[in-house]
């Protein structure tokens, strides 16, 4: 299994300027130590929600890379977004689950099914292209082709918490001003 | 005729109108989940408008995000759920519509809602409790039950816009 | 494409003394051609019969729960595959009668017509996934189906064939539910 801190650095030395990433929870923290840039989000709301704000982001720009760092607990949490996101087929979509198995935020509890086929799920609800990464080589490996393809596309990562710890301080993430930066920052 | 039979005119809500307005207020994506009280007279008008881009969900609390990254772009979005839906959804709206503050437009149908009655005087439970819950959300709402109450719908969406707030229009009576 | 009302009528030869759990098209349909003190419509929301189907078998292990979901209704729901697939009842079957549009609301298309309920299923962590299209196909192995130990999946293929009179108020009356209820202890 890969760290998540490394995997999230081979996916930053990929991301230009222009890309919009989201992300939520224990992803959020590493990812704004990491990638600190105007274009990342963070302002899901409710657990789960992530997928549907990367829909509308990837719908409302199009000519913009929508980059999203899901958790595999929030991704249960609206299961129905694969197939929407599959309907909708928007192709600047790239869809990142990152699979550790427990609710991370929320106390580390197990998922209720720890073997889910994450990838299986969203081939099933009709995502364009479709990848699964568990050692940090092959990710780096297989990454600039994945972000090649025409989307949505899917990945499932297998990672745990690397060296960062992230403090799971909310405010951070909520901050208006972030929103008010990403705005700023869309317009072109 | 005496006064004991005069007819009352009949009410209509037309739903040309209603879809006339949304454009008006320059709304360009729709973000649904059929209900039947709006399937007639809105979806399927919605789906075959060349000016609309329908986008069909699975659940009602992804509107509400999806509604929210669209916030980010120029274009502006209604989502088009029954009660049901709403509040289904109200986590989802509570944080993403009302504690950030965004412009989340939603178009209410009040399923089985008697529309000679106000919203708090049906016959059903879960339309009887929607504005109170909006407004202990602090939620704007307006009622579209008949034809006059569609100059309603563009100032709605334009404020909600303007002021970067939520706003929910609620239809009391299936249009036509 | 099979005609519901011939699955159905496949179904009940096998059907026994097993729960059937319905929604909106299926339930009034199943409830018109079939009705039994074992039978449960009383779902209360959208998507909810799967859940309510999972609470029954979890409560009465000993008797075979038999779901007719819509896949409208599946797709509100989407993760209850998940937690069914976690929970693992040996006593579920849940069939998902897929005509690939919100029957019930006007008729409009699910979000994406194609989407692989099967492959979900599967990938979900269902033990016994099944997918039918022809009629006597489904007749030759509904039996062997419902035997399987579960949780077992099947998606049914079907198109409305016979005119349904939508007035639920009969369905989700409380005696049906009193009803259920003594059956169920009387071990009928």
């Amino acid at each position: 299994m890969m760290k998540r801190d490394e995997a999230l650095r081979a996916l930053a030395r990929r991301i230009t300027p222009r890309d919009i990433v989201l992300s939520a929870y224990s992803t959020a923290f590493d990812w704004f130590e990491i990638a600190p840039r105007a274009l990342n989000y963070f302002a899901n709301g409710a657990m789960g929600l992530g997928s549907s704000h990367a829909l509308g982001l990837a719908l409302g720009h199009p000519d913009r890379r929508v980059i999203l760092l899901d958790g595999d607990g929030s991704l249960l949490m609206n299961l129905g977004t694969l197939v929407t996101i599959g309907a909708a087929a928007p192709k600047n979509l790239v869809h990142f689950v990152a699979r550790n198995g427990v609710y991370e935020a929320n106390g580390s509890h197990p998922l209720p099914q720890k073997d889910v086929d994450f990838t299986g799920l969203a081939q099933a609800a009709g995502y364009a292209h479709c990848a699964e990464f568990r050692t940090l080589s092959a990710f780096d490996a297989g990454l600039d082709g994945l972000l090649a393809q025409s989307g949505p596309v899917f990945c499932t990562l297998h990672w745990e918490k690397g060296a960062l710890s992230p403090v799971f301080d909310y405010r951070k993430l909520d901050d208006p001003k972030l929103r008010a930066d990403f705005r700023a920052a869309l317009r072109p | 005729m005496d006064a004991a039979t005069t007819t009352r005119p009949e009410v209509t809500l037309t739903g040309a109108k209603i879809l006339a307005a949304i454009k008006d207020a320059g709304v360009k994506f729709i973000l649904a989940v059929p209900d039947i009280v709006t399937s007639k007279g809105l979806l399927f008008p919605i789906a075959a408008d060349k000016d609309l881009k329908l986008v069909r969900v699975c659940k009602e609390d992804e509107c509400v995000g999806i509604a929210a990254g669209l916030t980010y772009s120029d274009t502006r979005a209604l989502i088009l759920i029954q009660y049901t839906g709403f509040l289904d959804s109200l986590n989802a709206i509570r944080a993403v519509a009302v504690e950030y503050k965004q412009p989340i437009c939603m178009m209410v149908g009040l399923l089985g809602h008697e529309p000679e009655r106000q919203p708090k005087e049906s016959g059903r439970y879960g339309v009887r409790i929607i504005e109170p819950i909006c407004d202990a959300m602090g939620i704007e709402h307006h009622l579209v039950s008949e034809d006059a109450d569609v100059a309603k719908i563009k100032p709605a969406i334009d404020k909600a816009y303007t002021q970067s707030s939520p706003v929910a229009m609620l239809i009391g009576r299936r249009p036509s | 494409m099979m005609k519901r009302h011939e699955c159905f009528a496949a179904l009940n030869r096998h059907i026994g003394d097993a729960v059937v759990v319905a929604a909106y098209s299926s339930a009034l349909e199943w409830n018109d051609l079939f009705p039994r003190a074992l039978n449960f419509f009383a779902n209360g929301a959208m998507g909810l019969g799967s859940s309510h189907a999972l609470g029954l078998a979890l409560g009465h292990p000993d008797r075979r729960v038999v779901v007719l979901d819509g896949d409208g209704s599946l797709l509100m729901n989407l993760g209850s595959l998940v937690t069914i697939a976690a929970a693992a009842p040996k006593n579920l079957v849940h069939f998902v009668c897929d005509n690939e549009c919100y029957e019930a609301n006007g008729g409009h298309p699910i979000p994406n017509p194609k989407v692989d309920f099967s492959g979900l299923a599967r990938s979900a962590g269902y033990r016994h996934v099944h997918d039918f299209s022809d009629i006597r196909s489904f007749e030759q192995q509904v039996g062997h189906v419902l035997s399987q130990e579960g949780p077992v999946f099947g998606t049914l293929h079907i198109e409305k064939a016979r005119p349904l009179v939508y007035k639920y108020n009969d369905l989700y009356k409380t005696s049906r539910r009193v009803a259920l209820k003594a059956a169920l202890q009387k071990g009928a």
